[in-house]
């Protein structure tokens, strides 16, 4: 078993006839995801990679059974896609596009919460279940099958502490890229909890970074819920306050979001705290 | 993106929001009229103005131009004021605080109210702030407006007021995709009017595409940031001397953090992002050549950015302008093989792993 995505995952594709669609629809297929189909309105009829495509995800989902979306489309079209995949009954939406303006986030996570759909992003690289399946732009090789369960809020630093893992013989039972947004739809509590009941997932790796307070929420939610060994990582020990670290969730606003803040809760949660990517191995076979 | 405080109360005023009548001049001849006793108000994205006497009164046309030239060019907390705002002086009974934002752990708007207004809201004790959230199906609706004007202590016909300028602040900032807007003082007068003393207004960057006036806004940047942003690449500037070219924000801080380890300090950092386009990987290695840094570590691992396409920019670069510092390079991920291949010879330390690549720089830095 792993978690949201697996060997049932039958997954759409939106936006699969644009570059990154068409790019990262075949790396999935190579990881061993089960694409049934792609929408692109107007392009109905078309084939990319021998995956039929529609104009609309409804469509999709009576031909194809469609279970799960993967958004590519650019940003100003993302909510609309989003919110198309949600009435039309799937039920895991991963959003990869970034620069999703913030008030459309607002109401598609609170749409999508209200419906029962899982939304993983805006601005995430994804989840992989190696052996299984993946959704989303996480490079295929990095991965290994095995145990420790990842969530994180990065894009290519997960990519960074995976390798490290897998290069350590360390697999992964699901890695889920949260993504760094300030309003994204799944969070670390969700993504705990998940791993916490899944019984393929022995360990837990988690990857925080300054900015808000969703590392303070999950060390809480820890304590009082995770009973696994849990290794951290928090970015940014060494970013100053008040700049903008790359992309709209990472900064230290008002004195909160620090990454000291983010380490104390972990810690005082019993979580082992890697100062560097390159120390997660070893704190996870400990 | 932060508007001057004239842009945000032209911003209240569409929406409904009573401001006082006022004009805003980047010359002190501009001034040929007044709407009555004025202050003059320094125009900078940089709070603590009045203390650093950026806002001054006047009560003729002359001595409007007399203050105004007093303080058009006076540096702020290192922002110069290029204009002033000048406005109808208004009699104040009272200060309250209003402020909408977005709750990024409640995912929703949220509406700050606190009748301890005219202060740093983060002074004032929680319990004396009213924090109502928005649940994003329902929206605002006019009891939620109800429930802020009794907690900053307004009855009667001001409560109405407040109740209507929330419904239009809540409104401005869903319809203007702002991320931020604030009214603090919002004063009620002696004669019993509410009216927003200042005016603070950050609009989503993500949204500018559909907000065309905002485009053409310009924001304070310096060459190099102004530079950076119409590349598309986040550029940070720190106080150390190490340059940094990475990809994504969780490893470019991931390398900031190793570097440190090292007791390596990073002057500046470009942020590539997800890009397949030599041509930017080159562009953002000119734009650090710059930057002038004593030694650059570029740090990429490949996924949607490919390896090769890195080291295409990175040789594209280097043969633009011969590059004087040393150039550590680690690139990890898709196509990493063909990537190390192409940079064999091209005089750049090869690095495998994170921390060794940010040992190397800072051993490169301290030199």
């Amino acid at each position: 078993m792993a978690v949201i995505v697996d060997e049932d995952t039958r997954l759409v594709v939106q936006g699969i006839t644009g570059y990154q669609g068409t790019y990262h629809s075949k790396a999935m297929m190579e990881f061993g995801t089960n694409v049934v189909a792609g929408v692109t309105p107007g392009k109905g009829g078309q084939e990319v990679h021998g995956v039929p495509v529609f104009d609309t995800v409804e469509e999709a989902v009576e031909r194809t059974g469609a279970n799960a979306s993967c958004v590519f489309v650019p940003a100003p079209f993302t909510k609309g896609a989003v919110l198309e995949a949600i009435d039309a009954g799937v039920g895991t939406v991963v959003t990869v596009t970034e620069h999703v303006p913030i008030h459309d986030a607002v109401h598609f996570v609170a749409v999508a919460k209200a419906k029962g759909v899982v939304l993983i992003g805006p601005n995430c690289p994804g989840l992989a279940s190696p052996g299984l399946a993946k959704i989303g732009i996480l490079p295929n090789k990095i991965f290994k099958k095995g145990d420790v369960g990842v969530v994180s809020r990065s894009g290519t630093l997960t990519y960074e502490i995976v390798n490290a893992m897998t290069e350590d013989g360390l697999g992964q039972s699901t890695c889920v890229g949260i993504g760094g947004d300030r309003v994204p739809g799944m969070g670390f509590v969700d993504a705990l909890k998940l791993f916490q009941e899944d019984d393929e997932t022995k360990r837990i790796v988690l990857v925080g970074e300054i900015g808000g307070t969703a590392e303070e929420e999950a060390a809480e939610f820890i304590t009082e819920n995770i009973t696994k060994p849990v290794v951290a990582y928090v970015a940014g020990r060494t970013a100053p306050p008040g700049k903008r670290m790359g992309h709209a969730g990472a900064i230290i606003a008002r004195g909160r979001g620090t990454a000291e803040s983010k380490i104390k809760a972990l810690e005082a949660a019993g979580v082992k705290f890697a100062p560097l990517p390159a120390d997660v191995p070893g704190l996870v076979r400990a | 993106m932060k508007l001057f405080e004239y842009k945000a109360k032209e911003l209240m005023r569409r929406y409904g929001i009573p401001v006082p009548e006022g004009f805003v001049v980047s010359s002190p001849d501009q001034i040929d009229h007044l709407p009555g006793p004025v202050m003059v108000k320094a125009q900078v994205l940089i709070g603590g103005r009045g203390k650093a006497g950026g806002i001054k009164p006047a009560d003729s046309v002359e001595e409007a131009r007399k203050v105004a030239s007093a303080i058009l060019g006076m540096d702020i907390r290192g922002y110069t004021t290029k204009e002033v705002l000048v406005e109808k002086r208004i009699a104040v009974d009272k200060e309250i605080y209003l402020g909408v934002t977005v709750d990024r752990s409640r995912k929703s708007v949220l509406i700050m109210a606190s009748a301890a207004g005219g202060v740093d809201i983060e002074s004032v004790p929680e319990d004396k702030v009213l924090m109502a959230h928005l649940d994003p199906l329902i929206g605002y609706q006019p009891y939620i407006g109800r429930r802020v004007a009794k907690a900053v202590g307004l009855a009667g016909p001001q409560a109405a007021q407040m109740e209507s300028i929330c419904h239009r602040l809540c409104e401005l900032v869903t319809k203007e995709d702002a991320e931020l807007a604030e009214i603090n003082p919002l004063v009620v007068t002696e004669d019993g009017e509410v009216i927003a003393g200042d005016g603070k207004v950050t609009i989503d960057s993500d949204a500018l595409f559909r907000h065309k006036e905002y485009q053409e806004l310009k924001e304070d940047l310096t060459p190099l940031e102004e530079k950076a942003k119409k590349l598309d690449i986040a550029f940070v500037q720190l106080d150390g001397n190490i340059g940094v070219i990475a990809n994504g924000a969780g490893l470019t801080m991931a390398t900031l953090d190793s570097l440190n380890m090292f007791d390596g300090k990073a002057g500046v950092f470009l942020d590539l992002g997800g890009t397949d386009d030599p041509e930017k990987v080159k562009q953002a290695m000119l734009l650090m050549e710059e930057a002038d840094p004593k030694v650059i570590l570029v740090n990429i691992f490949g996924g949607i950015t490919k390896c090769d396409t890195v080291a295409a920019g990175l040789l594209e670069a280097m043969d633009e302008k011969s590059v004087e510092v040393p150039i550590i390079a680690r690139i990890k991920g898709v196509n990493e093989e063909h990537a190390r291949d192409m940079l064999k010879n091209a005089g750049i330390i090869p690095a495998s792993g994170l921390s060794e690549a940010a040992e190397l720089a800072a051993k490169e830095s301290l030199r």
